[in-house]
């Protein structure tokens, strides 16, 4: 068959096509108003937390680690103030992570991310690291004209800007340590080198992934590699209040000369003041969009220029699609909080935290397992009577040390013995758990089929019963 | 040079024709794959270089580093060893009274014996020490030899019928083998031993059997068949049959005699480990 032959082409004829885009480089100008004082508000009380949490105190007794949040993997538990999480407990944590999700979803559904724009760690250290940039490069336009400076100016700045960075991000990583041992025994080792080697590790992590995220990688963490942007386009509604520049009153936009007319033309005067704000290089003009943080940073940006040219604030503002709609028509929309979804959050927070708090109520502070020996099953005496023995766990969950009464409730002539305890009570240590030996032995003529073992706290008057299986020899 | 670029996908090719109009694309690998390749054929070459690799026909090339695996093993293994030498220390200084009266140490003992027990006297006892015909059951509160703390470490120092000197030595002789007793008497003293436990059948033989047990077994046995443990003798009238409760059990053992053997331990294992097994199957639930 003849095949049309083809020539070889030269060149590229059609453009390529790359579904890659190159970061633009955003330089971030300082803005001024009520939002960034309220950034840097909470920056302060977030950082506060992050650096502050592991210093706090907590008594738990003597021998009992005396850190107030403490995540000690070495034990194998977790104690969060009055709390303490074992392994089998981490259904608690599970719980907590889903109150924290339900919260992240209501407060979405009322006004969009404001996990994003305001206490995200990413948004923090982000936001702190452009600070320190701005501190020693200048602001926005500074530079700008940095980039096309002599190389050694050039060099000096940002050699100063990545070391407070580096700075910066190994008090970061040094802080996290923190969470995972005993602070003040922590901190002087760190310092004479003589800490463990995983704290090192960790620290040196956290200090890359800082610099790395905050300073480096900045708001392509959040519009790459985090999912939250994707699932909260999910949770906003036409009733969410969200940063908005408000169309209606925005458009038709264009440069305005003073002393000109505002008839038959919108406020904006395309000064593109949101946009040298915004910490992710967008306009804020060009509708909800996945990269914007509402971060509420544009609001304060506009807020300043407003007055300027002799018109009203709030151009751009936290507004609702719904009001814009009337607001376009002329008319006004009462904000509706009360809706399907702000209510179906609220509700399910009311019934993840009521199971929580009756979970945590009711939570025993003693736990017991009894494991029979499956080797031997059982144990015939010289007197013919038939022994089986059990492994009783104990686990003792209060910072005292107790004594536990071990009492056989059923077969009521069988005779209990449990090893080296003699004094009729099981002594556990502090938050600990301790293994007995347990023997109970009837007669050959017993029937049962089962022990009945009732385990006692005779100070706090907790009891608890176990039946466990008793086998005997078959015939 | 002119590149030859596909109409199609704008891609290079490699230049080759097939088939008139057949081409192959030529599509680089991206950089930071290749960047990752040479740099595990880098790193491959340092851990040779420092890591024993390449076998060789008398051994392999054992790296500038000096590293092995054993060597890694058997340091840990020791600094395990070092880090409870104390304790270790602890269970052969101290008697073993006070340590089953010290929580930590006798938690510690019990845990070492019951990994000896493992490895030294499950073959014969059973992993459980439920024992079988002819090992004797541990968990249960007949002993041959003595059932407290110390009879328990003696005999499983010295072992039974061991070739250490210190051993428990009697035996049970070979009654009909050595032609002691007749068959016919050897069936009546059997029936006696029986009935001492109610398993006796022929009421008129145990009769008969009670003044052959009386001149032949007391001596080691007891009067009341009680057993003895200085004797390693035992009880004869409780449900305990180390070699079986059967008629031809009882008769086998008269016949051909009984003499169980246990090593003596103390020449196999060091002195911690004999006294944590002493605790570990005192522990067990039969011990006196």
């Amino acid at each position: 068959m003849l095949m049309k032959p083809t020539t070889p082409v030269t060149d590229l004829e059609k453009p390529k096509v790359s579904l890659f885009a190159p970061r633009r480089k955003i330089y971030p100008k300082l803005a001024h108003g009520n939002y960034r004082r309220l950034k840097w508000i909470l920056m302060a009380f977030t950082l506060g937390i992050y650096y502050s949490v592991p210093w706090l105190r907590w008594d738990r007794g003597a021998e009992m680690p005396g850190q107030a949040v403490l995540l000690d993997m070495a034990q194998e538990r977790f104690f969060l103030f009055g709390l303490e999480i074992w392994p089998q407990e981490f259904y608690y944590v599970t719980g907590l992570l889903i109150l924290a999700s339900l919260g992240l979803f209501l407060v979405t559904a009322l006004a969009g991310r404001v996990w994003c724009g305001y206490f995200c760690p990413q948004t923090v250290w982000t936001d702190l690291m452009i600070a320190v940039e701005r501190f020693w490069e200048g602001d926005r336009n500074a530079r700008l004209r940095l980039d096309s400076a002599p190389l050694v100016k050039r060099l000096l700045k940002r050699s100063l800007t990545h070391a407070s960075w580096l700075v910066i991000a190994l008090l970061t990583g040094g802080a996290f340590v923190f969470y995972f041992a005993d602070a003040p025994t922590l901190l002087p080792q760190l310092i004479t080198g003589s800490a463990p080697n995983e704290a090192y590790i960790f620290v040196g992590i956290f200090t890359f992934t800082t610099y790395l995220l905050g300073g480096i990688a900045r708001e392509q963490v959040c519009t790459y590699m985090c999912p939250w942007p994707r699932i909260q386009g999910a949770l906003v509604d036409q009733d969410t209040f969200l940063v908005t520049y408000r169309n209606y009153r925005g458009e038709p936009r264009g440069p305005h000369h003073k002393g000109a007319s505002w008839e038959g033309r919108g406020d904006c005067v395309d000064c593109r003041a949101c946009v040298a704000v915004c910490p992710t290089g967008i306009d804020i003009r060009d509708g909800a969009q996945l990269e914007c943080l509402q971060c509420a940073l544009c609001i304060d940006a506009c807020n300043e220029i407003m007055p300027r040219v002799g018109r009203p604030t709030g151009l751009i503002a936290y507004d609702t699609i719904a009001n814009q709609k009337a607001a376009g028509g002329g008319g006004v929309t009462m904000p509706r909080l009360l809706r399907p979804r702000t209510i179906l959050y609220s509700s399910l927070i009311a019934i993840a935290g009521s199971i929580m708090l009756i979970a945590l109520l009711l939570r025993n502070d003693f736990e017991v397992t009894v494991l029979p020996d499956r080797n031997p099953l059982f144990v015939r005496l010289s007197n013919g009577d038939v022994r089986n023995g059990y492994t009783l766990k104990i686990l003792n969950k209060q910072y005292r040390t107790r004594h536990f009464a071990l009492t056989l409730r059923n077969p009521e002539e069988g005779r209990l013995s449990v090893d080296n305890q003699n004094t009729g009570y099981l002594r556990v240590p502090p938050d600990i758990l301790r293994e007995f030996k347990v023997y109970v032995a009837v007669s050959k003529n017993a029937q049962n089929d089962a022990v009945i073992l009732d385990i006692h706290d005779p100070v706090s008057g907790a009891s608890v019963t176990h039946v466990a299986s008793f086998r005997r020899p078959q015939g | 040079m002119k590149r030859d670029v596909d109409e199609h996908t704008g891609v290079e090719t490699t230049g080759h024709v097939w088939d008139d109009d057949l081409r192959e694309l030529n599509n680089p690998l991206p950089r930071w794959w290749l960047t990752v390749f040479y740099a595990c054929i880098a790193w491959a070459i340092a851990y040779w270089v420092l890591y024993p690799a390449w076998p060789g026909i008398h051994g392999y090339t054992s790296g500038l580093l000096g590293y092995s695996s054993r060597q890694s093993v058997t340091s840990a293994v020791a600094e395990g060893a070092a880090a409870r030498a104390d304790l270790r220390q602890s269970l052969v200084s101290k008697p073993l009274a006070e340590i089953k009266a010290n929580e930590t140490l006798y938690r510690f003992a019990t845990a070492t014996g019951a990994s000896v027990f493992a490895n030294n006297c499950a073959p014969c006892h059973g992993r459980g020490a439920q024992g079988s015909q002819g090992y004797p059951n541990l968990n249960d509160d007949d002993w041959l030899w003595g059932g407290t703390l110390d009879e328990i470490y003696r005999t499983i120092q010295f072992g039974i019928r061991s070739d250490h000197p210190d051993t428990h030595t009697t035996d049970m002789p070979r009654f009909g083998a050595d032609k002691l007793l007749e068959p016919k008497q050897i069936d009546d003293a059997a029936e006696f031993v029986l009935s001492l436990s109610g398993r006796s059948s022929d009421e008129v033989a145990a009769a008969r059997g009670k003044q052959i047990f009386a001149d032949n077994c007391a001596g080691c046995h007891g009067d009341m068949a009680l057993g003895n443990k200085d004797m390693g003798a035992p009880s004869l009238a409780d449900q305990i049959w180390l070699y079986g409760g059967q008629k031809a059990d009882v008769r086998a053992s008269i016949h051909g005699g009984r003499g169980g053997k246990m090593p003596a331990w103390t020449t196999r294992l060091n002195e911690s480990s004999v006294r944590a097994l002493a605790l570990y199957v005192a522990s067990l639930g039969g011990s006196k």
